[in-house]
């Protein structure tokens, strides 16, 4: 059995009022998904969901099980278009941010 | 992994909605910064030596914006005098925390900040004014409250223009709703740079020695053409601190639908956003009149102003409201002049208005509600042709209507005051 994967994950632009308040997340994931697949950022997305997520405003995060338009994701502070989406193949240590660009000052 | 497009060396970490190059962190700020400078050279935004105020939220855009034109004042000499304009609405665990991101700027930039109260321009916070009527219809409150402040903020800094955070998102929302509710007059304020130019018609009201009137305000958006995505990633790129969170009166207008097809539409096809700007500004090219309707009534352009604000649609989404709150308000004149209604009217907040005499210079900025003038100058109003710009006969504000939408509502909120409050604001002065 492979061990998790350590990642840490970043809340700003007002995502950080759905997980605790709290804008830097240290976690460790699976390192394979439900269907035995090395784990990628739709898997990362579902897990923070269902386990770390502490406010019932899902759709403020993700809408039809992908991420609502209007958040942007990094990935390892690259636009994660760049690096496949949600099909990015996660590796030990990366770090993922989550900015939401919906909320006004 | 794809190098940037730009220097060729740099990891690419953006993938830029206008163009889909692919660039890196440096390269992206870089040219961000180049297509800020270069819209504003090339419509001459800002004259040399201009006194400029950047109305400061503490929120993503606005944080941007001062940020870019620091930058660039002093990277080309533009000796622009630059001062951070922020409006607190007094909303307690709301505006208190986004004040403290501004004052951070204020430092990091090294960029003076004036700050003015709704409270001492207005006698009414909006939490006070939250308590009279409610959290229902309370934006409608906020944003025509609002769009004056920046103004009467400015002229007591005696600076002629305010600069905004809209950037090419919000206004693409403005474009579809007016598309949606057949509004095209409005589409050329939405989508010019400059949003109300100093009128000579109402030059007669700039105060003495040259002062700047409240009136007389130039307002503009630099960042008009910058998507939305990019300005949070310049933001998160440079480090900039800036405070995001919702209103607390009106969490649940997070964002309107027009926002939501335009995140959609951007996701598809990131030149959209873009492509519905330039489309805006073509399309009110062809609506007649669109060159009044631009210089006209500072106070119609408050739809658009909203987006900047409470960042959701409730400026347009509750213009039904406030129709029906002018309605009654000037069935309530009515009968007053009828001689059905008896109550003695007394200058709203005269307690607050009298302390805010003595700590001002400029007398002309808070709004007091005068005396009623006579019957036969709100007749003659009443008979003018709704577009055409005139001025409040109370505040002398620009308006559209005899009486501006923020005396309307002020007036409203100050006849519900309970009699004791007045009262006991009233001996004090
Ligand atoms: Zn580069
Ligand atoms: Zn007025």
């Amino acid at each position: 059995m492979e061990r998790n994967i350590p990642l840490t994950v970043e809340f700003t632009g007002g995502l950080e009022m759905l997980f605790s308040n709290q804008r830097v997340h240290k976690i460790s994931i699976p390192a394979r998904d439900d269907r035995k697949e090395p784990s990628n950022v739709g898997f990362l997305i579902k897990h923070l969901c269902d386990n770390l997520m502490k406010d019932p405003r899902k759709e403020m995060f993700v809408i039809d099980d992908s991420i609502r338009p209007g958040v942007l994701v990094l990935i390892n502070d690259a636009d994660w278009e760049l690096e496949g989406e949600d099909r990015y193949e996660l590796q030990p240590n990366d770090n993922i941010v989550f900015v939401s660009t919906l909320h006004g000052g | 992994m794809a190098p940037c497009e730009i220097c060729t060396t740099n990891r690419a970490q953006i993938l830029r909605p206008k163009t889909r190059s692919r660039v890196c962190g440096p390269c992206f700020t870089a040219a961000f910064e180049a297509e800020v400078a270069e819209t504003i050279t090339t419509t001459h935004l800002f004259q040399p030596g201009e006194r400029v105020a950047i109305g400061a939220s503490g929120g993503k855009d606005s944080t941007v914006l001062a940020s870019v034109l620091q930058t660039l004042n002093i990277r080309h000499g533009w000796k622009l005098d630059l001062v951070l304009l922020s409006i607190d609405e007094g909303i307690q665990g709301y505006r208190d925390h986004s004040l403290e991101a501004v004052k951070r700027n204020s430092a990091d930039l090294g960029l003076p900040l004036k700050i003015v109260s709704y409270e001492e321009l207005y006698g009414w916070s909006m939490d006070q004014v939250v308590a009279q009527i409610g959290k229902k219809g309370n934006c409608t409150y906020c944003g025509v409250f609002r769009r004056q402040a920046l103004d009467r903020g400015a002229a007591m800094l005696g600076v002629g223009h305010v600069v905004t955070g809209h950037n090419a998102d919000d206004v693409a929302e403005t474009v579809l709703m007016n598309l949606l509710r057949g509004d095209l007059p409005r589409l050329s304020r939405a989508t010019s740079i400059v949003t109300s130019t100093p009128s000579a018609s109402v030059n007669k009201d700039g105060g003495p020695n040259g002062a700047v009137s409240f009136t007389n305000v130039k307002r503009s958006k630099p960042l008009m053409y910058a998507y939305e995505k990019e300005i949070v990633l310049y933001a998160h790129h440079k480090k900039l601190d800036y405070f995001s969170t919702e209103c607390i009166y009106s969490p649940e207008a997070f964002r309107g639908s027009a926002r939501t097809l335009i995140k959609n539409l951007e996701r598809i096809r990131p030149e959209s956003i873009l492509d519905i700007v330039q489309s805006g500004m073509d399309m009110a090219k062809l609506v007649p009149d669109t060159d009044d309707a631009c210089k006209g009534s500072a106070e119609t352009a408050q739809t658009e102003e909203s987006a900047g604000g409470c960042g959701n649609a409730n400026g347009t989404s509750k213009e039904g409201e406030m129709a029906a709150m002018e309605r009654k308000l000037r069935e309530n004149e009515q009968a007053e002049q009828d001689g059905t209604e008896h109550e003695v009217r007394l200058p709203a907040k005269a307690a607050n208005g009298q302390r805010h005499d003595r700590d001002t210079t400029n007398l002309d900025i808070p709004i007091r509600t005068k005396e009623r003038r006579g019957n036969r100058k709100a007749g003659r109003h009443a008979a003018t042709p709704a577009q055409k710009l005139g001025q409040c006969e109370r505040c002398g504000y620009l308006s559209s209507q005899a009486v501006c939408k923020a005396c309307v509502l002020l007036e409203g909120l100050n006849k519900a005051r309970p009699r004791t409050d007045i009262e006991v604001g009233g001996s004090g002065g």
